[in-house]
């Protein structure tokens, strides 16, 4: 289908073939880093109605790379919203003067109600807990990267697989290729939401849900990490009782694999222990390096142009 | 009169609709779905746990002088799957429908997920649900991938 002209809500609204073509401009790009003026006449909103740092200037540094004007806000404070302006009527104004409309909100759905109002482009940065496609398609261009395929491999997302759009859009990135098998590793109360579950059954992704990284730690060549919050537990006592299932530790890695690589969205708090990043294992970095050529490369394809 | 033959009856009805074999109790979620409250002024009879052959007990619906659209047809089947429609024309059944539910279920349910878009009360967003299965019934909201299941549709039905 390709990604001219389109709305990005979903990572699901894509095809692996679709990725594949995202992932060679990226590498591109990657490798060829210096500005370019392919997106000289475009101008780029940033409208994030919730704050960012690494996606918001990962996309922003991504605009000015390709040569766009970059407008935009971060957050609802100093907007017209904060005088009561619906989300809906900013929207109008933004597709008045942008030719791309990158939105991040804390409502599920605020990005399709977006593109359903604009007539341009527009790209999801993170609606609510539901979808966080751009940070997918770096994650698996991470991975296709490291590994030269996504295929074939062995996955444990692990963390608040409930709460988290990063984790439940890397799951459903996961479902366009052919995972050997995928780990749902969380607490009981954080468990993927049922709409998530029912896309791997769809397309008959082997997976299994298991309640700590130890159980499956020597089986793995991927470990998506994200973070499980406090607040997310009624009880605090329960919080306590299972944080420690959830921390990566040197003793930890003792058990895995040497080719394991982990990942994390970031930002991190205490869920991976600062000691990990000097092991083979860590490519949080690397990942989070690959934000800005992956949205140079999806901003290209939407406008159509190459370089 | 004999037993047998003790039975409700309601006066024969020229123009409208009979919405019949609606299983017994959901008789007040189909009006809640075609908005009728009684405050519309049409003359309505609403039999509820009546015998069937077929369903052992169900509900019926006759309202007089008024058609139904078959997107309010269709809609119907959310709570009342085995419900058949007649249209009744100069005191006959002129026409006589099944109910499907629809592929998109636009502005019926509410969705239940406080933080979707669709509860904004300020941003008017309709609500819009897909059928993910149709049996066992599966529906989805497009805004914020929602799953609810067959049970849990008639509380979600806006007033
Ligand atoms: N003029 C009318 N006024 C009120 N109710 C009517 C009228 N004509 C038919 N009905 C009712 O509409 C329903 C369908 O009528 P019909 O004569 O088709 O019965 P049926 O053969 O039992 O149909 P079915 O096979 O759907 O059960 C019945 O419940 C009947 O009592
Ligand atoms: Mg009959
Ligand atoms: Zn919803």
């Amino acid at each position: 289908m390709g990604f001219r002209g389109r709305d990005v809500i979903s990572i699901l609204d894509f095809t692996r073939g679709d990725l594949e073509e995202l992932f060679g401009l990226a590498d591109y790009f990657s490798s060829n880093r210096r500005s370019y003026k392919l997106l000289e006449d475009y101008v780029v909103a940033l409208a994030f109605f919730e704050p960012s740092t690494r996606t918001r200037l990962s996309f922003e540094t991504a605009a000015k790379l390709l040569g766009a004007k970059v407008i935009g806000f971060t957050s609802e404070e100093g907007t017209s919203l904060a005088k009561g302006e619906t989300f809906a009527d900013t929207i109008r104004m933004l597709d008045g003067y942008a030719d791309m409309i990158v939105v991040r909100h804390k409502n599920e759905g605020a990005a399709l109600y977006a593109a359903e109002i604009a007539e341009h482009p527009v790209i999801n940065a993170g609606d609510g807990k539901q979808h966080h496609p751009t940070q997918a398609m770096l994650d698996l261009f991470t991975i296709w990267k490291l590994f030269n395929k996504v295929d074939g491999l062995v996955y444990a997302v692990v963390g608040d697989l409930r709460y988290g759009r990063a984790a439940s859009s890397f799951i459903y990135g996961l479902t366009l290729f052919e995972p050997e098998k995928v780990y749902l590793v969380s607490p009981p109360l954080l468990r993927a939401r049922p709409e998530v579950v029912r896309v791997l059954k769809e397309k008959g992704v082997k997976y299994e849900e298991k309640r700590s990284v130890e159980e499956v730690i020597g089986e793995i060549d991927v470990m998506y990490v994200t973070r499980v919050q406090k607040e997310r537990f009624p009880d605090p006592l329960e919080y306590e009782r299972v944080k420690g299932s959830y921390r990566i530790t040197l003793k930890l890695l003792e058990k895995a694999k040497d080719h394991m690589k982990i990942l994390h969205p970031l930002p991190r708090v205490d869920e991976i222990d600062p000691e990990v990043d000097s092991t083979r294992h860590a490519a949080y970095f690397t990942q989070a390096r690959f934000g800005v050529p992956v949205r140079m490369a999806l901003l290209s394809l939407i406008v159509g142009v190459k370089p | 009169m004999s037993p047998e033959k003790a039975s409700l009856t309601v006066s024969k009805i020229r123009d409208g609709t009979v919405i019949d074999h609606i299983p017994a109790g959901k008789a007040l979620a189909v009006l809640r779905i075609l908005s009728i409250t009684g405050k519309e002024g049409l003359r309505t009879a609403v039999l509820m746990n009546v015998e069937s052959r077929k369903l052992g007990r169900k509900d019926i619906i006759k309202i007089e002088n008024r058609e139904l659209s078959s997107k309010e047809v269709n809609a119907i089947a959310l709570v009342a799957p085995t419900a058949t429609i007649n249209i009744i024309r100069n005191y006959v059944v002129h026409k006589k429908l099944r109910v499907e539910v629809p592929d998109d279920i636009v502005g019926i349910l509410k969705c239940p997920n406080p933080t979707c878009i669709t509860n904004k009360p300020r941003e008017h967003v309709v609500s819009r649900f897909k059928v993910a299965s149709r049996s066992p019934l599966v529906l989805q909201c497009v805004y914020c991938g929602t799953i609810i299941r067959e049970d849990e549709v008639e509380k979600l039905l806006m007033a």
